[in-house]
């Protein structure tokens, strides 16, 4: 007889009932299957019915973060076997609105996430003629760890700030936004500056550091925003000292 | 798109779930931020009790001494010695924290920010002994 | 005053204001508070304490502590009661009750601290 594993699954069936339901599977415990490999046994074996995403299911696409056992997790990087004694509890990434079983609407991260320019601005741009930007070790290493965001939002889920309010402009956003302000080859973090010391940017942030520990690329997303706070408040005090110096 | 969505037929209500008023009991790392972030209650009340003595000491030395007495009060010593584990709280989860925004570079590496953590618990045993000695030499 | 403009600065006294209390407030209150009360060390006689506060250099450190704790105090608490109450509706009111308390504290403190006889 083969080891299995109990997986409470949180349900939604909005045409049918009001609030989530928890629905109990047993799945083949395998040393080498995750979560999402759990969740794909029951669709493709018990239960076709339920909803949830995936895609690469090697922790490159962030697609499949959900709440396993009350922790933020990347459901294709989270093993059966380290919940070995007791069931499995997989719901919804927390802190976004529920469409359907562990589908949620991630649409406010969407909108945000373009506010803040997450892309290369330049002064003046230079034709590809003059061939291409070049950047010392040094200048790629100031900015390479923020880069390694994946938009897995699960650095949302786990800030209760986000939780509590979400007109808060988050941690991946910030961090996203801090990746491009320390790229040697951007210059727009003056254009950046306006949404980001915006009451519901970074000052928000009350550093419980959270999103740092559910990060599973280590952005470290709490460190992009107390170094952007300490960045913005000395560009204030300048700005206030010697208000007409150029920026 | 607007911010509340009309639900219909073909676009089925959202759950939206409430966060719970005591969330922060709810997992360990909100617990200890929750008491990190209570400890600046006790860091008010440092100030009312230092202004307090220093008060007491311009008044003379009866009040002093009389101070001394109020301090020495079974209330009072349970407060401060909760205060003291509170302040005691804040400052290590500063000196780990605040390393965090500060990135200082040397011959084009990042220092670790243990380093900084580090000179940052010695600053504050410097601070702590250069105060107690004024305090204490006769 | 904008309330963009002022963050910055609230921010920064927050910071000085944690770097000054995990410097100076452990050592104070274990020894004003708990060891000279309880008798663990014998505190120091009346007259040289006089003479320490009345030093100017102790007078401006301490003031300095003062301030910079209760303006600490005043922008934790303020989110404190946003994030752990969920009251964030009543931010006028608590913004009026935090750093005003630290500015009327701040008056407090340097009226006790600079007018010793």
């Amino acid at each position: 007889m083969t080891d299995t594993i109990t997986m409470q699954v949180s349900r939604y069936r909005p045409e049918q009932e009001t609030a989530p339901t928890v629905q109990e599977y047993e799945v083949p415990l395998r040393g080498d299957w995750v979560v999402l490999d759990g969740l794909n046994y029951i669709k493709d074996h018990q239960d076709g019915t339920l909803s949830y995403r995936w895609s690469c299911r090697m922790g490159i696409c962030g697609s499949c973060g959900m709440t396993v056992n009350g922790e933020p997790k990347l459901t294709c990087a989270t093993f059966l076997t380290d919940y070995k004694l007791g069931p499995v509890r997989v719901e919804p990434l927390s802190n976004f609105p529920v469409i359907r079983d562990l589908v949620v609407e991630i649409g406010d991260f969407l909108r945000k996430l373009p506010r803040v320019m997450p892309w290369i601005v330049r002064d003046t741009d230079k034709p590809t003629t003059d061939g291409e930007y070049l950047q010392t070790p040094a200048e790629q290493d100031a900015y390479k760890q923020y880069s390694m965001c994946i938009n897995c939002m699960l650095c949302y889920s786990a800030c209760p700030v986000y939780g509590l309010d979400p007109h808060f402009i988050g941690p991946a956003a910030i961090a996203l936004a801090q990746r491009y302000n320390l790229d040697s080859r951007d210059h727009g973090a003056a254009d950046r500056l306006e949404v980001l010391t915006h009451p519901d940017g970074v000052w928000g942030c009350t550093f419980v550091g959270e999103c740092t520990s559910a990060c599973p690329k280590d952005v470290d997303p709490a460190g992009a925003i107390q170094r952007y706070k300490l960045s913005a408040a000395m560009q204030s005090i300048k700005a206030f000292v010697l208000p007409r110096s150029a920026r | 798109m607007s911010a509340s969505p009309v639900y219909t037929e073909f676009h089925p209500r959202w759950y939206r779930k409430r966060m719970r008023t005591l969330w922060w009991l709810h997992r360990r790392s909100y617990l200890v931020f929750a008491l990190r972030e209570l400890s600046c209650v006790f860091i008010a009340w440092f100030v009312i009790f230092l202004l307090l003595l220093v008060h007491a000491i311009g008044a003379g030395s009866r009040d002093y001494h009389r101070f001394l007495d109020w301090a020495a009060n079974p209330v009072v010593i349970a407060v401060n010695i909760v205060a003291f584990l509170f302040v005691v709280l804040h400052a290590i989860t500063w000196f780990s924290l605040a390393p965090k925004a500060i990135v200082v570079r040397a011959r084009g590496r990042r220092v670790p920010s243990t380093y900084i953590a580090g000179a940052n618990y010695l600053a504050w045993a410097v601070v702590s002994a250069v105060v107690a000695w004024l305090i204490l030499r006769t | 005053m904008s309330r963009r403009r002022v963050e910055p600065f609230l921010w920064l006294l927050f910071s000085a204001g944690g770097v000054a209390t995990a410097v100076l407030v452990p050592v104070l209150l274990f020894l004003f508070g708990v060891a000279f009360p309880l008798g663990w060390i014998s505190a120091p006689n009346h007259g040289h304490l006089l003479a320490l506060a009345r030093n100017p250099a102790t007078a401006i450190v301490l003031f300095g502590l003062c301030v910079l704790a209760l303006f600490h105090w005043a922008h934790r608490f303020r989110y404190t009661l946003y994030d752990g109450l969920q009251i964030k509706h009543l931010n006028g009111l608590i913004n009026v009750c935090c750093y005003g308390g630290a500015i009327g504290g701040s008056v407090v403190a340097g009226i006790v601290l600079f007018s010793l006889p």
